[in-house]
């Protein structure tokens, strides 16, 4: 049963979206890119900072953070914020990593120093923040990486490469996940922020199917990350890992709106809109029932993931705590991809007029985000990772490993 | 577009209400009774009609604690309780696969409720005092538009067959759909009036019976006279209610599923341990959720924002019956030789929710329907 709204509860919605109506802004002169891990442009950059920072005043942003970190110290109030900022269609916040894994890592795990320092900067998107777990050879079986750390005195001293680094190009620190033992798989792991302006980082960005970057391969030779900048015990890092990954999952409370891209329906809607307009023989798509059948299909599986959100809030109706969070983004990324997919299919010989073609239908956006589609499938633990981590931990099966 | 609560009305009242049904199933293990009834019948299909799986006493027992009551208008002597309520028990009542007419009851219930009249409300007092009644709606080619009806009114005389008319052995009371002339009206009778005779089907679904009902100059009393409107405006409540069920039917197939996945051993583990056996378990979970989520959405667009009960009313039945497909073939595969024997209670589970799927319309039928509201 969820609880009525406050009337404090409801000022602060209402002064959120007034907030955001009055202060949107203007649309860059080249559009954005759909999604934050895109940016690449220093133009891009240097507004999207910009629209962070004055959020983040605004107390849009670490909202329920205690102000001794640099937030705004309210209670149960970041839910409503971030609920505004999604709703009024204004650019995606581009410190997503930061927001989205560093602090809530930091808030659980970090010292009083490391808080005080790093959390700040982070919520006014001043310190840009990218991860550093995937490696070339450790993806989905992430606890087989071998970038190592080794003690020196009070530092580390980090070779290694990392790989997927998104914003890597922008950043300013890591969350690295460094092997500290080579005899122990699970505790041989842990975790440190490590800066991306230290000697021996090389940062070469690696191109998408797209053609655009974003991500980047990052090199680490030699580098010297001091044992205060370590989060947690040596060890540890693997646990802490977990933690941060459940935030990037869709199951952490976070301290901002992170993944401020198109609503899905937004997508849905924009389709039968093109249904339509489309037409095949003489009559529009829209007026086939095979594709009705197909659009309605998709419709109710995007009706079904706002209303499994809103059911989260009837505890009784959950069947179990993680039971409906951990579905979130295996099943938003993968009906996303199908949106695109059944998109292009609509487009017909239209669907592969790209970007930078005049004729492209809205700019070739069918196209380029049915390719990034492919992001949400395969980070943050794959569509197969996220079924076995649903089959293990919700339903109770076997370990696969 | 009305302002709808964001719990879907889903509140104390509600929860206690879904917990005693919960208790009331676990004390009485329907299919325990219903596991004896087809011991030993072979042939189950071709011999006289089963009756022994109905528990009446069962019956008297959730008429006692109030079940047809709760969603009868006060004035009508019950408690007036919300879709979302009877959403709620029904739930529960297709997590147990119960041999029981509640179902049907709380749809012919609602669709008293639209018809508002004086008799209608005579009709719905009985039903709050425990008469079970279900509908008779159906012609034999088992379409789904209102005047598809082979039963004609001419004087307030019924004559003609309903079809497909469920629960039939089990049930008290009618509510027909009859031509008078071009017009749909609504009609109800009692199975033991004069002329109305009773044919049974033998049917897949072993927790449900269905059948033919002949009526001969059957003196029915009206209830509406606008039957057409009147069933178009229940359908929202018809079709989530029955949702529900299926809902419910899907959690237990997929408890059932993954149990068994942890217990069944080969190849030196647990069949769970294997991707190709957890993650279309994980999928079922997946589909699952969706229906629930929208069944409770529809319930509660029903209660508090009519105009628009129909759209979420057929994406909910949509969801519903493709999540039943898909939950009934992969529970009965994946416990593999066992699930497919007469002995197992997946099999139980499966034909009723496979039934489930084809009342009121499959998914196809629904999106179509939906299609019309974008």
């Amino acid at each position: 049963m969820a609880s009525p709204e406050t009337t404090e509860q409801r000022e602060f919605r209402e002064y959120c979206s007034a907030w955001l109506a009055e202060h949107k802004p203007p649309p860059t002169k080249i559009p954005l890119p759909q999604a934050a891990y895109e940016v690449t442009s220093e133009d891009h950059r240097t507004y999207l900072v910009d629209w962070q920072a004055k959020c983040f005043e605004a107390g849009l942003i670490a909202t329920d953070v205690p102000k001794e970190y640099g937030g705004h110290g309210h209670d149960k109030f970041q839910q409503i914020a971030s609920t505004e900022v999604r709703r009024a269609n204004v650019p995606y916040f581009i410190n997503w990593i930061g927001l989205g894994m560093a602090a809530p890592t930091l808030l659980v795990h970090g010292t009083e120093e490391q808080k005080k320092t790093f959390l700040p900067p982070i919520f006014s998107g001043e310190d840009i923040w990218c991860q550093g777990f995937s490696e070339p050879g450790a993806g989905s079986d992430l606890v087989s990486l071998q970038t190592s750390a080794v003690k020196d005195g009070d530092n580390w001293v980090v070779n290694g490469s990392k790989v997927w680094t998104s914003l890597g190009h922008f950043a300013k620190w890591m969350l690295l996940l460094a092997r500290t033992d080579k005899n122990d798989k699970y505790n041989g792991i842990t975790y440190f922020i490590s800066s991306m302006e230290a000697d021996g980082v090389t940062v070469q960005p690696i191109h998408k199917m797209t053609g655009e970057s974003g991500f980047n391969e990052v090199f680490l030779e030699e580098v010297v990350v001091p044992d205060h900048y370590r989060i947690d015990e040596v060890g540890k890092g693997w646990q802490v890992a977990m933690s941060t990954l459940t935030n990037e999952r869709g199951a952490g409370t976070g301290v901002g709106a992170i993944a401020n891209s198109e609503s899905p329906f937004a997508a849905i809607e924009a389709l039968i809109a093109l249904a339509k307009r489309e037409k095949r023989n003489g009559r529009t798509l829209w007026e086939d029932p095979i594709w009705r059948d197909k659009l309605v299909k998709l419709y109710e599986r995007t009706e079904a993931a706002t209303q499994n959100f809103r059911r989260l809030g009837v505890k009784e109706l959950n069947g179990g705590a993680m039971r409906i969070p951990l579905q979130g983004k295996l099943t938003g990324s993968e009906l996303g991809q199908e949106l695109h997919q059944t998109a292009l299919s609509m487009l017909g010989m239209k669907s592969s007029l790209y970007i930078s073609d005049p004729n492209a239908e809205e700019d070739g956006r069918w196209a380029l985000g049915y390719m990034n589609t492919y992001t949400g499938t395969i980070s943050g633990g794959s569509s197969e990772i996220q079924r076995n981590i649903l089959g293990e931990r919700v339903l109770g099966l076997p370990k696969t490993k | 577009m009305a302002q709808q609560p964001k719990d879907f009305g889903y509140g104390e009242e509600q929860e206690m209400l879904k917990d005693s049904a919960r208790r009331f199933m676990e004390d009485k293990q329907p299919l325990l009774a219903l596991r004896e009834s087809i011991k030993g019948t072979e042939d189950p299909y071709f011999g006289d009609e089963r009756t022994g799986s109905y528990d009446k006493t069962a019956w008297d027992e959730m008429v006692g604690l109030g079940w047809t009551a709760l969603a009868v208008p006060e004035e009508a002597g019950g408690v007036g309780m919300n879709l979302v309520t009877a959403v709620a028990v029904a739930e529960e009542v297709g997590r147990a696969s119960m041999p029981t007419p509640l179902t049907s009851t709380l749809q012919s219930t609602f669709a008293l409720r639209e018809a508002g009249t004086e008799s209608a409300m005579s009709w719905l007092s009985k039903i709050a005092e425990g008469t079970s009644m279900t509908l008779a709606v159906y012609g034999k080619d088992g379409s789904l538009e209102s005047d598809s009806t082979d039963v004609t009114a001419s004087n307030g005389k019924l004559n003609g067959t309903s079809w497909y008319v469920q629960d039939l052995q089990k049930i008290d009371s009618l509510l027909v759909a009859a031509m008078d002339g071009a017009t749909v009206k609504l009609y109800c009778v009692d199975v033991n009036a004069d002329g109305v005779n009773l044919e049974f089907d033998r049917i897949v679904d072993l927790t449900r019976d269905q059948g033919r009902v002949n009526f001969n100059d059957v003196s029915a009393e009206c209830v509406s006279e606008d039957g057409a409107g009147t069933l178009h405006k229940a359908m929202p409540a018809l079709l989530t209610l029955i949702s529900a069920d299926m809902s419910g039917g899907c959690e237990w197939l997929l408890q059932a599923t993954a149990e068994y996945a942890k217990v069944r051993t080969q190849f030196d583990r647990p069949i769970g341990f294997f991707q190709a056996v957890k993650h279309p378990i994980v999928n079922m979970m997946i589909l699952g959720d969706q229906t629930r989520s929208l069944v409770y959405a529809a319930a509660c667009t029903y209660d508090t924002d009519p105009g628009t009960a129909h759209k979420a009313a057929h994406l909910a039945k949509s969801s519903a019956s493709d999540t039943a497909e898909f939950c009934a073939n992969r529970a009965t595969q994946l416990h593999g030789g066992i699930g497919f024997t007469w002995e197992h209670d997946v099999q139980i589970y499966h034909k009723r929710v496979m039934h489930s799927q084809q009342l009121f319309g499959d998914g196809v039928w629904q999106r179509e329907q939906a299609a019309a509201y974008f």
